[in-house]
């Protein structure tokens, strides 16, 4: 399903405004290519969804007693009140939970996390970090993840995985002691909760950064295909 | 030669200005959307339709919870040097005005599907076997505390009342107007207590004399304090939180 199939050719010759105004350029020879499954794309968007929903009402619920000695503004905040924003969160989960749950599904049966997250070296991952920041990461291939995009797409998974153990510690915090007891019960649980949701909300940050400076990735996480240079 | 240099770095140059075109492109698209996000978003969720889908979902989320509930799975309990002290008062209300119950008179009216509807007094329900516990509180906004609280097994109390353990809810109406209610398999938890005292002394008016029924497994504002009234119903009865938006199952 997500095999890398080019689907169209070459593209004409472009004038451009501005300083080049009437200038015929060389036409660069564009390729389309299926980079995202529909699956991918479907269960994506709606895990965006669910993320805003469950970090909107998340902070209202933490704001009830924040543990760490600040708020979160009441305007960036879902819900109104403690009450409603349990319900969002409450409902929201089932969400998240249903729809990461046919994402991973998908990916280990089609073997789509396999082919696209590995391999997964350590010092490939710093290397390209370390490139990244100072603006020099290659992106002449779209079809291919980094090193550092592997490490972060891998590293986000396992962090909402965290978030539903720790969330479910903190629903059920007697049915799940068993989970409860690897990160300190209850009380432990809440701290785990909350730095996993601040280091989701951290890679959401970068990515939407990222996609900002490489914007021809945005329209493939709709459509699928991506414009890449043919060579 | 110098011609190739000269189309090679017009080709350069075009792909960047796209490049920059299409970023511009995208923030702009990015911040209509958040703009548009921003100006519907309160409405969208006070819409009645919007409501009534979060409550239905609390609904099938007490369902859930009574299939998760696992009658045997007990709250871990606690050495007493791990009580937490002082130990916080919550309520809707402020501390001084808790409710006075005086005991001469006091009575617990138990009526519903029980066979004996008598009122019991105090002396009566101090005579009961005793058992404590040592528990994590815990609120409905984050926080917990650990205490220690006794009295009888409520189980034990249903038993000798004679209610009907088939029913589906026991409810509660307390001094302070608080009422609320459970589900029948967390009223026979063996940690569930119809507790008098708190630490070592007979529960204070601050923390819910003359009684709190306490349950481990459930969150703090399902446990009722200063109950004077209990009865067993198929009728699912609600209660203070819960009719305002709080889970009703609220369960640990």
């Amino acid at each position: 399903m997500d095999e890398t199939t080019v689907s169209s050719g070459a593209r004409a010759a472009t004038t451009h405004s501005g300083p080049l105004q009437g200038v015929v350029l060389m036409a660069p020879q564009w390729k389309y290519v299926r980079v995202h499954p529909l699956i991918v794309r479907i269960t994506h968007w709606i895990n965006a969804l669910a993320i805003l929903l469950m970090v909107a009402s998340g902070w209202r619920i933490y704001n009830a007693d924040p543990f760490l000695g600040f708020r979160f503004p009441d305007a960036w905040t879902l819900g109104g009140w403690l009450a409603g924003a349990l319900q969002w969160h409450f409902a929201a989960m089932w969400l998240l939970a249903l729809n990461g749950f046919v994402y991973v599904a998908y990916g280990i049966v089609s073997g789509h996390l396999w082919r696209k997250l590995t391999p997964l070296n350590p010092l490939a991952v710093v290397r390209d970090i370390g490139h990244a920041v100072r603006g020099r990461l290659a992106h002449d291939d779209l079809t291919m993840y980094n090193a550092a995009q592997r490490a972060a797409y891998f590293g986000v998974i396992v962090l909402l995985v965290l978030l539903i153990l720790s969330g479910l510690v903190l629903w059920k915090p007697v049915q799940f002691h068993a989970i409860g007891m690897l990160m300190g019960d209850y009380e432990g649980a809440r701290y785990v909760h909350f730095f996993s949701m601040a280091a989701v909300v951290l890679f959401v940050i970068v990515h939407v950064l990222m996609v900002a400076l490489v914007p021809r990735t945005f329209p493939s996480m709709f459509t699928g295909r991506i414009r890449t240079r043919a060579s | 030669m110098k011609r190739k240099t000269m189309a090679t770095s017009l080709d350069d140059f075009s792909r960047r200005e796209i490049a920059s075109l299409e970023r511009r492109l995208f923030m702009k698209r990015g911040l209509s959307l958040g703009a548009l996000t921003l100006l519907s978003g309160c409405d969208v969720t006070n819409q009645e339709s919007v409501q009534k889908v979060l409550w239905t979902m609390s609904r099938w989320n007490d369902r859930v919870q009574g299939w998760i509930f696992d009658p045997n799975q007990l709250a871990p309990e606690f050495p007493e040097s791990r009580i937490t002290r002082p130990f916080p008062f919550n309520a809707f209300y402020g501390i001084n005005e808790a409710p006075v119950v005086d005991p001469t008179n006091y009575k617990l009216e138990v009526s519903g599907l029980v066979q004996e509807k008598k009122a019991w007094t105090l002396p009566e329900l101090y005579a009961l076997p005793q058992v404590s516990q040592v528990t994590r509180h815990i609120c409905v906004e984050g926080w917990s505390a650990i205490g220690k609280w006794s009295g009888v097994r409520f189980s034990e109390f249903l038993r000798r009342v004679g209610a009907d353990t088939t029913a589906r809810y026991v409810g509660f109406k307390c001094a302070d107007d608080y009422y609320t209610s459970i589900d029948m398999p967390t009223a026979l938890h063996p940690q569930t207590v119809l507790t008098f005292r708190f630490g070592d002394r007979i529960l204070p008016r601050e923390y819910g004399f003359p009684m709190k029924l306490r349950m481990p497994t459930k969150l703090g504002f399902k446990n009722p304090k200063h109950i004077m009234a209990l009865f067993v119903t198929n009728d699912y009865p609600g209660g203070y939180w819960e009719d305002q938006g709080y889970n009703w199952y609220s369960g640990s």
